[in-house]
């Protein structure tokens, strides 16, 4: 029986000719890798798009050193799991200033470890197409990103000068030094990717689904003490909940939500329910009104 | 547990009114009714609300929730195409969401490209403005079929039938000439939510659907499936000596292995041997299928060439009548090459004339010299070589295209095929006996051209005039074009605009490469101020053939030298449009030669460019 609806069919086929335009386009294309669910979805995309050929870029994964640790365990099973070449990329200058989202704020912490780091390894091998999962419904400034998003030199974005994109036809053509960011998941929203997931049984990490996990609550989020590098506050002792992640980042940053839900099915029948957006629990959004499009600007995803 | 229905079908469509109509606010209500603003989404509305709401103290405004950009809320105003998603239980929507300012024609024809359906704002309380009329006029071009016009503000009006009778008798009468194959006219008031998703008792006296519902029911006509079967290859998929394989997406039709199939542009045929997916062979691909192809034999194919229906091919020309909506900040120069790309097909074009303009407001032709950025016009294109189309209104992968400037990269025009200039095929290259390798050896040497380039004043004409007279005396063939000689003659026509001087360079290449093939060196000194026309001379010879000479002088040294008082008129503002002082010039990149024209006499500099020409064989 065919698990994908007739609208999953046409998002897939839509995100497959993105993939195959921005290979045929760029001379040096680098595949974002998060290890989240969207990446999952991204990653299976691109396979389906050149099959039966390998995939005719590697995958580069930004390495803050705070991810969690299942997340760092289901990257490096990939390699061997699908036959790809993976690249991780760490800001060592950040490392060893010694930035960390707790001493530092979370804004300092993105924009060393992540912004930066994306742009020092865009810059040290040359990519001149980046392909990423964001999608457009995310967040209100990214409901205006090109699929083909022409970055400067310097790696901004100005949201004032992109081309106009019509049909299916995407203009990648840059300068020495210029760059491309393809988001092939653009017209996908939280919905379509978990219904993919289900359709395709793509793997993802297990942090997606409910399990007894040690937290604490601050600020009305809850957060997993994931390893002992997480200073605790005077009194606060992390207790096991249920819980589960809608999104995944660096563990101090991203909220657990309590949940039940273990499967797929379970997941799909509480988002449909769900009264909060998937971001919520990033702390890096709220941090202050206005922040993921200059965020954009300076270069992050 | 049970899993919530997905919807199973996907709609786009695009919505367009004037600034204030209320369109922000009717997508916000679309969203917030259809249950999809999120709580915190809600609260942080609330609280943008307070700040930036125009709908008064308390009460939630709704268009905030659609105005993404800081920049926009500032100001109040929309700036771009934004992309909106929501879902009922039967369809998933992508609404394109475009201004209604200055901007609307660029960004209109951007969301349009994609739209399927347009919801077009009309305020009860002004009736139909011009604006309502140019965005009709556009959804149209574009391919639109169609068309729901939501009468907003009823409540402004109090919900009075008489008002909205009038609007949409007018809006008919209006619309006969766009070729919509449905209209439909719905009272709304986004502010209320009345008829927007719930049907309304103070519009009672209206029986059709609300506006949701339509958008849930309109079946727009994808009629594509029965046509004859269309794939644009982007990728030849080779990843070992026995698999090769051609990626694409179906654009029309349907293919099954053993099917007759040509390529195109060669026009060699074939068969399909394999549908290749990820998921296994299958049996059938249908348009919008992303597919990769095996075929039954070796043929040469590539990125950009079209696998079609053997019985049933499209049209391969190099000339086309199209429609083109100007989007670049620069205008439109008749005669400059634009790279031209239909899906992953690419060529060179030029726009050989342009007929007209048409006016957004009447729809009526405008005579026109250049197109500035939100134009309509009408013109003729010339690609350097053929490629496989159909006309727009059949296809719009294949009769859809945009212009992308050569030196910038940007998307500045966005055009559709309306049929292909018979001219093009009855014209054949006359096949000659006597041809350019045959005159140059005759001749006894490398025929070529030398490029002099630069600055009014700069030395060019000095220069070429020195190295022909050397190259004249030891015997070779020679022949000089001097930008003001043949500005008396063949080109007396032309002024000094930027349209003109590509014009002017345009014919003075295909004149040099005449006497390229003529067998002679030829001497080309001119100002040429801009990068495209000398790429465009350039790529009109082949490899070696074409020798760049930037004759490089400061600005100073050419205004001081000012031999034909030139400079003085132009600074007196006399001479408008003078190279230099208020018309750009653009340095060449990579010349083959840059003679540094202020800093040694011009006989040592001649003498360099003779010694260049040695190194290179040519003389
Ligand atoms: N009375 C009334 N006012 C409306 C209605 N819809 C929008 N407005 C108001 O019209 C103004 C412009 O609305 P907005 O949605 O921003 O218009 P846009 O420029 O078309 O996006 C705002 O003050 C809205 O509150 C309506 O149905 N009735």
């Amino acid at each position: 029986m065919e698990a994908r609806t007739p609208h999953l069919r046409r998002l897939e086929a839509e995100s497959i000719h993105i993939f195959r335009e921005v290979a045929a386009q760029s001379t040096r294309p680098v595949l974002l890798y998060s290890i989240g669910k969207d990446s999952s979805v991204l990653l299976h995309l691109a396979r389906k798009a050149f099959h039966p050929a390998p995939l005719p870029f590697p995958l580069l994964h930004i390495d803050t050193t705070w991810k969690f640790r299942e997340m760092i365990a289901f990257r490096d099973a990939l390699p061997e799991r699908l036959g790809l070449e993976l690249l991780v990329h760490t800001n060592e200058e950040g490392l060893r200033q010694g930035v960390n989202p707790f001493t530092h704020g979370s804004e300092t912490h993105t924009d060393v470890m992540k912004t930066q780091a994306l742009r020092q390894a865009l810059d040290k091998y040359g990519f001149d197409a980046a392909i990423g999962g964001a999608r457009r419904d995310e967040e209100k400034s990214r409901a205006k990103e090109r699929i083909f998003s022409f970055r400067t030199v310097a790696h901004r974005w100005d949201p004032r000068n992109q081309r106009p994109e019509l049909w299916r036809v995407y203009n990648g053509r840059i300068a020495l030094g210029e760059s491309i960011r393809a988001f092939p998941l653009s017209n996908w929203t939280e919905r379509d990717i978990w219904d993919y997931i289900a359709a395709e049984g793509i793997p993802v990490v297990p942090l997606y689904f409910a399990k007894p996990r040690p937290v604490v609550r601050r600020s009305g989020t809850l957060i997993m003490v994931d390893d002992d590098r997480m200073p605790l506050n005077p009194g606060e002792a992390p207790e096991m909940l249920s819980v589960r992640f809608r999104t995944l980042g660096c563990y101090p940053l991203t909220g657990a939500v309590e949940s039940r839900a273990a499967t797929l099915e379970e997941i799909i029948a509480e988002m449909a329910d769900a009264r909060v957006s998937e971001r919520q629990g990033r702390l890096i959004d709220q941090d202050q009104a206005a922040s993921m499009e200059r965020k954009k600007q300076e270069g992050y995803f | 547990m049970a899993v919530p229905d997905q919807p199973t079908d996907l709609l786009r469509f695009i919505t367009c009114g004037s600034v204030d109509d209320g369109k922000s606010t009717l997508i916000g209500r679309l969203l917030y009714e259809s249950e999809l603003v999120l709580d915190d989404h809600l609260s942080a509305l609330e609280k943008d609300s307070r700040r930036f709401g125009t709908t008064g103290a308390g009460a939630l405004d709704l268009a905030l929730l659609v105005d993404g950009l800081s920049a926009e809320r500032e100001q109040g105003i929309t700036i771009d195409v934004a992309y909106r998603y929501f879902a009922t239980a039967t369809r998933k929507f992508i609404v394109a969401d475009t201004p209604g300012h200055e901007q609307y024609t660029r960004n209109m024809a951007t969301g349009a490209s994609t739209a399927e359906a347009a919801v077009l704002l009309v305020d009860a309380r002004k009736s139909l403005l011009v604006q309502t009329r140019r965005h009709s006029f556009i959804a149209s071009l574009l391919g639109i079929r169609h068309v729901a016009v939501a009468v907003n503000k009823m409540d402004a009006v109090g919900w009075e039938r008489s008002i909205f009778d009038r609007i949409a008798a007018e809006y008919a009468a209006f619309a006969t000439r766009l070729g919509f194959e449905e209209i439909i006219c719905i009272p709304v008031s986004a502010l209320t939510g009345d008829n927007v998703v719930r049907p309304s008792d103070n519009l009672a006296w209206y029986e059709g659907p609300t506006l949701m519902r339509w958008l849930e029911t309109v079946e727009p006509s994808r009629g594509r499936a029965d046509r004859p079967f269309r794939m644009p290859v982007q990728w030849v998929c080779r990843p070992s000596q026995d698999f090769r394989g051609f990626a694409g997406t179906v654009v029309a039709g349907s293919v099954r292995p053993g099917d007759p199939v040509a390529v195109l542009p060669s026009g060699v045929t074939t068969s399909v041997a394999r549908i290749v997916t990820m998921d296994g062979d299958l049996r059938e691909a249908q348009a919008e299928d992303a597919v990769t192809l095996v075929l039954s034999d070796e043929v040469d194919l590539a990125r950009g060439d079209v696998i079609a229906a053997a019985g049933a091919r499209p049209e391969v020309s190099d000339q086309f009548a199209a429609h083109l909506v100007w989007l670049g900040e620069a205008p439109l120069l008749p005669g400059r090459p634009y790279l031209i790309r239909f899906g992953p097909t690419a060529a060179v074009a030029q726009v050989m004339t342009l007929k007209h303009s048409i006016s957004v407001n009447t729809m009526e032709p405008i005579a026109a010299q250049q197109l500035a950025m939100n134009d309509i016009g009408v013109c003729t294109l010339s690609l350097d070589r053929p490629v496989p189309f159909e006309p727009y209104a059949t296809n719009r992968d294949l009769g859809g295209f945009i212009l992308i400037d050569r030196q910038s990269n940007a998307t500045v025009a966005c055009g559709m095929i309306d049929f292909a200039l018979r001219r093009a095929a009855n014209i054949h290259r006359q096949a000659l006996k006597v041809d350019k390798a045959a005159r140059a050896a005759a001749n006894r040497q490398k025929p070529c051209v030398l490029w002099f380039t630069g600055l009014s004043g700069a030395g060019k004409s000095t220069l070429a005039d020195l190295v022909e007279q050397d190259l004249h005396r030891r015997g070779y063939r020679t022949m000089i074009l001097d930008g003001d000689n043949v500005r008396h003659g063949l080109n007396r026509d032309l002024g000094f605009t930027d349209a003109d001087r590509v014009e002017n360079i345009r014919r003075v290449a295909e004149v040099a490469k005449l006497m390229v093939e003529a067998g002679l060196i030829v001497l080309v000194s001119f100002i040429s101020p801009f990068r495209s026309e000398r790429q465009m001379a350039r790529e009109l010879l082949e490899e070696g053939e074409f020798v760049e000479i930037y004759v490089d002088a400061p600005l100073e040294v050419c205004e001081a030298r000012d031999p034909k008082g030139l400079y003085r008129k132009a600074r007196a503002g006399q001479l408008p449009n003078f190279t230099g002082i208020d018309s750009a010039y653009e340095p060449p990149l990579a010349a083959e030669l840059v003679v540094p024209a202020a800093e040694a006499p011009p006989e040592e500099l001649a003498d360099r460019i003779l010694r260049y020409l040695e190194e290179r064989g040519v003389a």
